[in-house]
C-alpha cells in the first residue's frame, strides 16, 4: 500500500497521520501479566501527546536532550516521540551498560532529563549523579521497589502522564503548535556508537535522514501496516530503532515488546513476526540450540533431520530464489517442508517471516545458507549508525552469501585505492555531537562518509565487505590476512562461541578460542565427562581435541581458496573465560575488540608464537554488579594440522 | 558473565560494597502480630523446644537461627500447626483481636494467613510453574467442585481473577520465562523461587521461610534476598525465616532469635546478636 506522506517530515507528524488514517490498527503490543496488551495508533498518539505536555510542564525545552534507558517498552518509545514533539532529542542509551559507561553520554550532551525503565536503571543513574550535575529529573516507568527513594530528582512516569493530561486539557492547542514547529532538518535522535576505541561518539541524525532511509527500504520490501515486528534488541542500537521506531512510523506496522529478555523465544512463537531482524550472533545462538536439541532427539528424527537438511543445503536456496530445480528434488523438498522445515520454522517463530535481515557484522556463509535453505527469506544488509542503516540490501532473487548486495536507491558508493568504502546518501548523519574534528575525519568536504570498512564490488555490482580497513593485514610473506573472515568460519561450529585470530606481520596465523558452554557442556555430558565449570571444561584435553578438529576443517576449506591458503591456523589455545563486554573485550554490540585483546593477553600471544605448549594467565573479570575479581589458569597450547594448497585443490 | 564462571571464581572475589538498601526505618514496623509464649515441644525423650518465648511484629523480617538440631524447623512447624506443643501457647492478632491456640492444624493456619515454604522443596514436580502457583490460591476459591469441573458460573470469573493475581506474582518474582515449564525440569534456585511464589499466592499476612537460601550460589542468594525484601516491602508481609547463612541473616533481618538445644539463648537486633557472648559460644563451640 502506497500512501502519500507528503509534508510529514517529522516523526510526531507521522504519528498524527497514523492516528487519523489507521487509528484502530495496533501500533504497539506488550506482553504484560501473560497477556498481549495492545495500544492502537490513536491510543499511542494520545499517550505521546500527554507525555509531551507533561515534559513541557516540567520545563523541557526545544533542543533539550532526553536520555532513554531501558529495554523495549511502549512507554519508553512514547517518551521518545514525546521529546520529538517538543523539538527535543531522545538519546537512547544501552540498558545493560554499567553506570560508569552512562556518565560520558550524559556529560557530553549535558543531559538534564532521563526516562528510564525501572529501579535497576534508576540506581545506575543515581550512582553517577555526582558526576552529572546537569541531570535534573529522572522519570521511571516501573514503580516497583521505588517507594522509599527520597531523591528529589525522581518521579514516576504515571505522574508525568497525569500532569501532562491535565496540562493538555487546559491548553489542547499547545502541543499541536509545537508539533507543527518541527521540520525535517531538526535533529531527531542521537545514538552513541559503541566505539571500539576511545570515548563513544554521539551520532546526530535528522528526521529527514531517518525517514528517508526507513521509507526507501520499506518501499523496496513492500512493507505495509499488516506487518508485525518483535522488538527485542537494545533500543539504543540504531538497527532496533529503525525497525521498531522509524519504520513503523512510516508504514504503520505494529511492534511487539516481549515480556522479558528470557521470554523472547516464546513470545516470538506467539506473535509470529512477518518482518524480522537479527544480528548474526542471534542467528548463531538459535542454530546452536537447534543442533543441540537435534543431538538429543531419537534416532529416527535425527536421520530424518540429516537427510532433509542435506537436501535443503543442495536445493533449498535455489527454490527460495525461484531458480529451476528438478521435479524430483522439488517433491522431496515439499515432503521435507512438511516434516522438517515447516516445524523447524515454527519452533524458531519464523513461520510468517516474509523478510528477514541480518547485519551488524559479517555472517558465516554456512550459517546464512542454513536459514535460507529452510525457506526463510534471510537477506544481508549493510549500514551503520552514521548512515541510518540502509546502504546496501540484497534484493529478493539476488541473494549471495558473501556479499551485502547492491546499494539501495539514493545511495552512492565508491572505493578508495586502499579498498575503503565511501558512502554518500540522504541518510547520512549530520555530525558527531560536539566533535567537529571526528566529523571532519569521517565526512569529507564532498559529503563522502568514510566507513572504515574494506571491500570491493563483485562482478554483479554487489558490495563485498571483507573486514575493517585497519584490521586487514598481511602475513610476513605478504599473504592477505583477514582475521574476521577466519573467525567467522570458526564460529560456525556450534562448539566455538568466539575466536580471535592473530597473524599481521607474523609468519603464520594463531588463534584464541572461546568454547560455547552450552554446546560443549552438552557434548561432555553425552560422553559422561564430568567437569566443574567453565574453566575446567575449557582446559580438558578432549575439548582441545574437539576444537582441533574444527580448526582443521577450516584449514582444509582455506586450502581451497588460493588467496587465503597461507592463512591457515597453525596453533591455538582455549581461553579460560568468556570474552565479555563488561571486561571491554567485546563491544556492547558484541564485536571482538581484537587489539585490546592482543594487548590484554600479550603473554598468551607470545607463547603461541614462541612455540611453548602451555602458558599461565591471570585475568581480571568484572561481574554484572560492577565488582571485580581475578581468574587464573594454566592454558595449554596445541598445534593444528595445515594442508598444502595444491594437494587440496586436486582433491576438490 | 555467566553464573558458572562467577561461581568458579568466587573465592577470589573482592569484598562487595554494601548494597544501598532503602533506609530501614522507611518500613513501618508495627505492634506484635504473633506471640510465642513459653512453648515446649518434645518427641519422646528428645526435647526439641524448651520454654521458648518471643514475638513477631507486624511487617518485620524476623530470623530464627541456631546450630544444627537447635530446634529451628520445629519452631516453624509449631507456628503453622504441623506440631502441637505440649505446653505454652501461640497467639495471633487479627486486627485488634487476639486468637490463642494450642492445637491448630496447617489448614487452619493457612486460613489465618500463615503461609510457608519448605527446606526440601515441596512442589508438584510434574505440574507447570503456573499450575503450582495456582494451587496456592486454593483456599481462596469459592466455586464448588461441580462448577469448577463444568466451568460454570462463578468458576470462570474466579479463575480469571486468580490467574491475574498469580500473573502479578510471576511478574513480581521475574519468572515469566518459566511460566509453562514443569517444575521438575527447573534448576534448584528457580524451584525455590517458585515455592516462594506459591506461598505468596495465598496472600499471607505471615510468611514462614525454611532455609530459603540453602544450596544456592552467590548470585541466586542475592536474588533471593532481594525478593524477600521486596515482598516484605511491597506487600507488607511479615516474614519469619530460618537461615544458615549468617551474612544473609544479618543483612536482611530486623530482629533475630537464636536457639540452641531447644532453648532461646539470644533475641535482638543483628548488632546485638553479633555482640552476644552466648551466641558466639554456641556457634564456635565451648565445653558445656
Amino acid at each position: 500500500m502506497v500512501e502519500s506522506l507528503a509534508g510529514l517530515d517529522t516523526f510526531p507528524k507521522l504519528l498524527a497521520h497514523h492516528a487519523r488514517v489507521r487509528g484502530e490498527r495496533p501500533a504497539v503490543r506488550e506482553k504484560y501479566l501473560g497477556i498481549w496488551q495492545t495500544w492502537t495508533w490513536s491510543q499511542f498518539a494520545d499517550e505521546v501527546r500527554a507525555v509531551a505536555c507533561g515534559l513541557a510542564a516540567a520545563g523541557f525545552r526545544r533542543g533539550d536532550h532526553l536520555a532513554i534507558v531501558g529495554d523495549n517498552r511502549p512507554r519508553l518509545y512514547a517518551a521518545m516521540c514525546a521529546a520529538q514533539c517538543l523539538g527535543g532529542i531522545p538519546v537512547p542509551l544501552y540498558q545493560d551498560a554499567v553506570a560508569a559507561e552512562m556518565a560520558f553520554p550524559i556529560q557530553n550532551a549535558e543531559i538534564a532529563w532521563a526516562m528510564v525503565e525501572d529501579q535497576e536503571q534508576v540506581d545506575k543513574l543515581l550512582e553517577i549523579l555526582p558526576q552529572c550535575p546537569t541531570l535534573r529529573r529522572i522519570w521511571y516507568d516501573d514503580p516497583r521497589g521505588m517507594r522509599h527513594y527520597p531523591q528529589r530528582e525522581l518521579a514516576p512516569y504515571d505522574r508525568l502522564l497525569e500532569e501532562g493530561r491535565a496540562a493538555h486539557a487546559r491548553d489542547p492547542r499547545f502541543i499541536e503548535v509545537e508539533i507543527a514547529k518541527g521540520s525535517g532538518e531538526d535533529t531527531a535522535a542521537m545514538f552513541f556508537t559503541s566505539g571500539t576505541t576511545g570515548n563513544p561518539k554521539g551520532v546526530v541524525l535528522t528526521h529527514r535522514a531517518l525517514i528517508d532511509r526507513a521509507r526507501t527500504a520499506a518501499e523496496m520490501e513492500g512493507l505495509s501496516d499488516r506487518d508485525v515486528v518483535l522488538a527485542y534488541l537494545p533500543p539504543a542500537w540504531i538497527g532496533q530503532n529503525i525497525f521498531s521506531y522509524a519504520q513503523p512510523f512510516v508504514t504503520g506496522y505494529c511492534i511487539c515488546c516481549p515480556e522479558s529478555a528470557e521470554t523472547v523465544m516464546t513470545d516470538m512463537r506467539e506473535i509470529g513476526p512477518t518482518y524480522y531482524f537479527a544480528p548474526p550472533r542471534v542467528l548463531e545462538a538459535l542454530l546452536t540450540q537447534v543442533s543441540i536439541r537435534m543431538e538429543d532427539a531419537g534416532r529416527l528424527k535425527r536421520a530424518m533431520y540429516r537427510y532433509f537438511m542435506e537436501l535443503a543445503r543442495r536445493v533449498g536456496g535455489a527454490i527460495l530464489e525461484g531458480k529451476p530445480v528438478g521435479l524430483g528434488d522439488r517433491l522431496r523438498y515439499w515432503v521435507g517442508d512438511l516434516l522438517v522445515y515447516g516445524p523447524l520454522r515454527n519452533v524458531l517463530g519464523m513461520s510468517r517471516v516474509r523478510v528477514a535481515y541480518t547485519a551488524g557484522e559479517a555472517i558465516g556463509p554456512d550459517l546464512f545458507k542454513f536459514y535460507r535453505s529452510i525457506g526463510i527469506n534471510l537477506k544481508q544488509l549493510y549500514g551503520s549508525t552514521e548512515t541510518s542503516v540502509f546502504v546496501c540490501v540484497q534484493p529478493d532473487g539476488q541473494v549471495k552469501p558473501d556479499t551485502v548486495g547492491p546499494p539501495v536507491k539514493g545511495v552512492e558508493l565508491k572505493f578508495t585505492p586502499e579498498r575503503e568504502l565511501l558512502i554518500r546518501s540522504p541518510g547520512l548523519f549530520k555530525e558527531y555531537y560536539k566533535n567537529p574534528q571526528a566529523t571532519r575525519e569521517a565526512k569529507d568536504a564532498e559529503g563522502w562518509f568514510h566507513t572504515g570498512d574494506a571491500g570491493y564490488f563483485d562482478a554483479d555490482g554487489h558490495v563485498k565487505i571483507i573486514d575493517r580497513v585497519k584490521d586487514v593485514g598481511r602475513l610476513a610473506d605478504g599473504t592477505l590476512f583477514a582475521p574476521k573472515y577466519l573467525e567467522n568460519k570458526l564460529k560456525f561450529f556450534p562448539y566455538i562461541k568466539e575466536a580471535v585470530c592473530f597473524g599481521h606481520g607474523r609468519d603464520r596465523v594463531c588463534a584464541f578460542i572461546n568454547i560455547d558452554m552450552d554446546a560443549v557442556g552438552n557434548w561432555a555430558e553425552k560422553r559422561n565427562m564430568p567437569y566443574s565449570g567453565y574453566v575446567d571444561l575449557a582446559s580438558r584435553d578432549e575439548v582441545y581435541e574437539l576444537v582441533r578438529e574444527c580448526i582443521e576443517r577450516v584449514n582444509a576449506d582455506l586450502a581451497a581458496e588460493p588467496e587465503l591458503a597461507n592463512s591457515q591456523i597453525h596453533r591455538f589455545l582455549i581461553l579460560h573465560k568468556e570474552l565479555d563486554a563488561d571486561d571491554e573485550e567485546l563491544t556492547r554490540t558484541r564485536k571482538v575488540r581484537r587489539r585490546f585483546i592482543a594487548e590484554k593477553y600479550a603473554p598468551l600471544v607470545e607463547a603461541l608464537y614462541a612455540g611453548r605448549d602451555s602458558v599461565h594467565v591471570e585475568a581480571r573479570v568484572r561481574y554484572e554488579d560492577g565488582r571485580t575479581g581475578t581468574i587464573s589458569a594454566d592454558l595449554k597450547i596445541r598445534d593444528a594440522k595445515t594442508f598444502p594448497p595444491a594437494a587440496t585443490k586436486k582433491a576438490a | 558473565m555467566r553464573p558458572d564462571v562467577a561461581l568458579a571464581a568466587q573465592p577470589q572475589v573482592q569484598a562487595p560494597p554494601p548494597a544501598a538498601e532503602p533506609p530501614a526505618q522507611a518500613r513501618p514496623i508495627g505492634e506484635p502480630i504473633l506471640v510465642v509464649d513459653h512453648v515446649s515441644l518434645a518427641f519422646g525423650g528428645v526435647r526439641a523446644l524448651q520454654d521458648v518465648s518471643f514475638d513477631v511484629r507486624e511487617r518485620e523480617v524476623r530470623a530464627i537461627i541456631g546450630p544444627n538440631g537447635a530446634g529451628k524447623s520445629s519452631m516453624l512447624n509449631v507456628l503453622n500447626g504441623v506440631y502441637h506443643p505440649q505446653s505454652g501457647t501461640i497467639r495471633l492478632r487479627t486486627g485488634e483481636r487476639w486468637l490463642e491456640f494450642h492445637d491448630m492444624n496447617p489448614h487452619e493456619a493457612a486460613s489465618l494467613g500463615i503461609a510457608r515454604t519448605f527446606q526440601n522443596i515441596a512442589l508438584f514436580k510434574g505440574m507447570t510453574v503456573l499450575d503450582n502457583i495456582m494451587t496456592g490460591r486454593n483456599l481462596k476459591m469459592r466455586a464448588s467442585f461441580l462448577e469448577q469441573a463444568l466451568w460454570l458460573g462463578r468458576a470462570k470469573k474466579e479463575e480469571l481473577e486468580h490467574r491475574r493475581a498469580v500473573e502479578e506474582i510471576i511478574d513480581f518474582l521475574e519468572i515469566q520465562h518459566i511460566r509453562k515449564t514443569p517444575v521438575g525440569r527447573l534448576p534448584y534456585g528457580l524451584q525455590k523461587r517458585v515455592e516462594l511464589a506459591r506461598a505468596l499466592a495465598a496472600e499471607p499476612r505471615i510468611l514462614l521461610l525454611d532455609e530459603p537460601m540453602a544450596g544456592m550460589n552467590l548470585e541466586e542468594k542475592q536474588d533471593m534476598c532481594r525478593f524477600i525484601l521486596d515482598v516484605n516491602d511491597h506487600f507488607g508481609t511479615t516474614i519469619v525465616l530460618i537461615e544458615h547463612d549468617m551474612g544473609v541473616v544479618m543483612d536482611i533481618s530486623d530482629r533475630v532469635v537464636v536457639l540452641d538445644y531447644g532453648r532461646k539463648i539470644g533475641d535482638g537486633t543483628p548488632q546485638e546478636i553479633r555482640a552476644n557472648q552466648a551466641v558466639i559460644d554456641a556457634y564456635l563451640g565451648v565445653a558445656h
